[in-house]
């Protein structure tokens, strides 16, 4: 089976669980024989290292492809587009205007590379705009490809109309893959320009793949779409199993960790947590409170942490990558995650395979698949608080979470995942 | 010849309210949630099968006999949610061919951890089934039938009881039958009554399973198999929970229909007949000796303790409850000492078992937990909340002693009025 995949930036390169799940599937579907063109939006500074390689001289440079080792079966393209997931509409054109003044910068300073840099803008200022020139491009792409797959698979709203456009010109089924909605994203203060691309995505789609019967059920109910057209792949985990080769981070600890590891935006509940935080710091004194990630509330955070009085209790250490991630698990004693909306979460599963006991929101895909970990109401933060302090309390209580959540953890695999979406796919093809 | 024994075990823990670390209030149940259960299984089990059973019983001019276990626990509950049980169960009492066994009045897992707590628990429970049915108990059952040799012997040093219960495990009688009576190993009087596990649980599991190869189950084909006991046995014991009538069994599965002609099926073989334990215990001699080095019970597929105890936090609360024994009766307070001995209840452990969990099971029945790690922490918060009231109090009264007058006063709220009880006392008499 051959895929056309309208897909995001890999790890390390990401900013959250699209990157992630995009990852953990396309290895898994390359590792079960499917062949893929993954085709991702990258910003090209014209400083670019050699291992790409150009793929359409005639065209105007907007293109190139390249292949990882271990992704054997899988072919890249990248469009070159400021395009980012979770961006907003204000953080793309802050984006573009930063691209632009830095671009004029190397301009004015390497005259003679200048000739390097096509002369126009080659993305739109607005954000509307840029996803409809990237569906364009998109289209292209696959007309050069010959429409060599079998069909589209379209990860988020950014990429459906990516996803039309090519399965209109090719005449391939479309498979719009539903990560996270504007609703979990906005509350319910919607875009509706969004909402509009996200609904034509699922209307136009042959089938819908939700990450949980939690976005399912959204679907459902806020778009529109009848039940038959919607199935669900929940997300995995990669385990890697090499943490125990890090080295010991040489901080001393003997203060309990509680960890918060996501984006600091409305939709993971920063706000829930630091009341929480304080109730616990009510009963307990010597626990730490970490909040790891970065985002547009990640300001607004410290400001609370501070109005609450546990400023010094609450500690900010913005993004974290790769390794830093798997030292900041080593040192938690706890992981919460006090989801509004969370259409899946891959976080808690890592978290349990990093030996850390979590606490999750009811209001969340992974709560689904989870049995051993803790569920609270995200806004319960007095249940939060008193199941902080049970687990920090009762060893017993950490031990077994830890140990049937680890456990439970192992039957999550992409494999399974890419098992069903190729299901999936073949009966999309089945002649009707 | 191969005489019926049967005996219902009746019992219902008083379940914790939602307790978080920051509340203090010093009521730990939930009245609400145990009261609805209550009232719902007396609906739909206690009050139809006990009229069922008294019905057969009046029959059969007593020819008809069982046995129960009641928990003290269920008693209170019973009083003040459905005390109309109450009057069902002293009619059967009166009947004369009734029995009541002996246990721990809070169905506990003393005996594990507190030997001095467990007798105490027995002594109560005898006195409180004296009180209410009029008959002094000496047939003795454990929680959940959980046994071995050692508690065999401190039974028989009690000198109260004739014959001990337990299940029928494979693993103890090898390739002997439970239809027979035995002597637990290390005593010489005591007689072991062992559970026919096959036969009962025919009735208590398998009953409406259609996918079973004998469903349905007819009392006529259930008699034949009774029947086919004679020659080869002289008891069966058909040990099984009352709820099995009405609750794990629903009324529309037919059990009640089953047992109304059980009794007559089961009588048409000449050979046949039904007895309570302790005519059981009376009418036969010890066929061998048995040996339970090992703890054994009647739960689950393993027959063992794994459903109380098979995890970190199950083992983790038990003890912190019985490590505070000391303080609590130092405190001589008769409130707290009734809180921890209703933190007791096994099924507090019970909640907290994760084995099956991902499977929804009989685990689940009547657990008002989401998770096991919730019930955990929800006892461990009510256990520190008695902790502390404990240090708070400090009394060094002498130490509380079980004397018949003070059993009648734990009774909750009940002014002991001679042997009837008020509710069943004609209108003009009572008070």
């Amino acid at each position: 089976m051959r895929i056309f995949m309208l897909g995001w930036e890999f790890p390390p390169y990401i900013s959250g669980g699209l990157g992630t799940a995009c990852y953990g599937l396309t290895r898994a579907m390359s590792q079960l024989g499917m062949k893929i063109t993954f085709v991702l939006p990258k910003m090209v500074e014209g400083e670019y290292t050699s291992h790409v390689k150009l793929l359409c001289p005639g065209s105007q440079k907007t293109t190139f492809s390249s292949t990882f080792g271990e992704l054997k079966n899988v072919k890249f393209h990248s469009i070159n587009s400021p395009l980012q997931p979770y961006t907003t509409s204000d953080i793309y054109e802050k984006q573009i205007e930063e691209t632009l003044r830095k671009k004029y910068e190397i301009h004015s300073r390497n005259v003679s590379s200048a000739s390097q840099f096509v002369s126009s803008i080659d993305y739109s200022c607005d954000m509307y705009t840029e996803v409809h020139r990237y569906a364009a491009i998109a289209a292209e792409l696959a007309e050069f490809e010959n429409y060599n797959f079998d069909l589209v698979h379209a990860h988020d709203w950014m990429t459906y109309p990516a996803g039309i456009a090519v399965s209109s010109i090719s005449g391939k089924p479309l498979v719009v893959h539903v990560h996270s909605t504007e609703f979990d994203r906005s509350g319910e203060n919607v875009n509706q320009m969004i909402y509009d691309i996200e609904r034509q995505g699922m209307e136009r789609a042959s089938k819908i793949i939700a990450v949980s019967h939690f976005t399912r059920n959204i679907i459902i109910s806020r778009y529109g779409i009848p039940g038959d057209k919607v199935e669900v792949v929940y997300n995995g985990v990669e385990r890697n199993g090499n943490w125990s080769n890090l080295m010991e981070t040489g901080i001393s600890k003997d203060e309990k960790i509680v960890l918060f590891l996501g984006r600091i935006t409305m939709q993971k509940g920063p706000e829930y947590f630091l009341h929480a935080a304080k109730k616990v710091l009510e009963v307990m004194e010597n626990v730490k409170f970490v909040m790891a990630g970065s985002g547009d509330l990640m300001h607004r955070s410290i400001e609370l942490a501070a109005e609450l009085g546990i400023g010094q209790k609450v500690l900010f250490t913005g993004f974290l990558r790769g390794e830093d991630v798997h030292k900041i698990y080593k040192l938690a004693d706890l992981y919460v995650m006090p989801s509004v909306s969370e259409p899946f979460g891959i976080a808690p599963l890592e978290a349990l395979d990093n030996d850390v006991p979590v606490i999750i929101s009811k209001q969340s895909g992974v709560s689904e698949v989870l049995m051993h970990a803790l569920k609270v109401d995200f806004w319960d933060v007095n249940e939060i608080a008193n199941k902080i302090i049970a687990v920090l309390k009762y060893p017993p209580l950490q031990m077994t979470l830890k140990s049937h959540g680890n456990f439970e953890v192992r039957k999550l695999r992409w494999k399974d995942s890419a098992a069903k979406c190729a299901k999936i796919y073949e009966d999309m093809l089945l002649p009707v | 010849m191969p005489s019926v024994c049967f005996y219902f075990q009746v019992h219902q823990p008083e379940r914790l309210r939602h307790y978080t670390v920051f509340d203090n209030n010093h009521h730990y149940f939930d009245d609400h949630k145990n009261s609805t259960i209550c009232r719902k299984v007396a609906n739909k089990c206690y009050l139809p099968a006990n009229r069922l059973l008294l019905d057969i019983i009046r029959r059969f001019e007593g020819r008809f006999k069982i046995a129960y276990s009641i928990t003290g626990v269920l008693l209170e509950q019973l009083l003040e949610y459905s005390p109309e049980v109450m009057s069902t169960f002293d009619a059967l009492a009166r009947t004369g061919c009734v029995e009541f066994l002996a246990e721990t009045y809070y169905h506990s897992l003393s005996f594990l951890y507190s030997r001095e707590e467990f007798i105490e628990q027995i002594n109560k429970h005898s006195e409180t089934i004296n009180y209410y049915f009029g008959q002094t108990p000496r047939v003795f059952r454990n929680t959940e039938l959980i046994y071995n040799n050692d508690l065999a012997c401190l039974i028989e040093s009690m000198d109260k009881f004739d014959a001990i219960i337990t299940e029928g495990a494979d693993h103890v009688l090898g390739f002997r039958s439970p239809n027979f009576l035995y002597r637990p190993k290390g005593c010489n009087k005591l007689k072991l009554l062992l559970k026919n596990y096959s036969l009962s649980d025919d009735i208590a599991f398998r009953f409406s399973n259609r996918g079973w190869t004998q469903w349905p189950l007819t009392a006529e084909k259930f008699a034949n198999w009774i029947h086919n006991v004679n020659g080869n046995g002289n008891v069966v014991n058909l040990f099984m929970d009352y709820e099995t009538f009405g609750e794990h069994q629903w009324e529309d599965t037919g059990i009640f229909d089953f047992m109304r002609h059980l009794p007559e099926e089961i009588l048409k073989h000449p050979d046949n007949n039904f007895k309570t334990p302790t005519e059981v215990a009376q009418s036969y001699d010890v066929f061998d000796t048995v040996d339970v080095p090992h703890i054994i019970s009647w739960a689950d597929t393993e027959r063992d303790l794994s459903a109380w105890l098979g995890n970190a936090m199950q083992s983790n609360a038990i003890h912190e409850l019985y490590r505070l024994e000391k303080k609590i009766r130092q405190t001589n307070d008769e409130k707290i000492i009734s809180d921890w001995r209703k933190l007791q209840v096994s099924d507090h452990f019970y909640y907290m078992c994760t084995k099956y969990f991902a499977d929804g099971d009989v685990h689940k029945y009547f657990n008002p937990y989401d998770s096991p790690y919730d019930s955990y922490i929800n006892f461990m918060n009510v256990l520190d909340s008695l902790h502390s009231r404990c240090s708070e109090q400090i009394d060094g009264g002498k130490l509380r002693s079980a004397s018949k007058q003070d059993a009648k006063n734990y009774i909750r709220g009940v002014k002991p009025q001679g042997k009837n009880p008020p509710d069943l006392l004609p209108a003009d008499q009572a008070v």
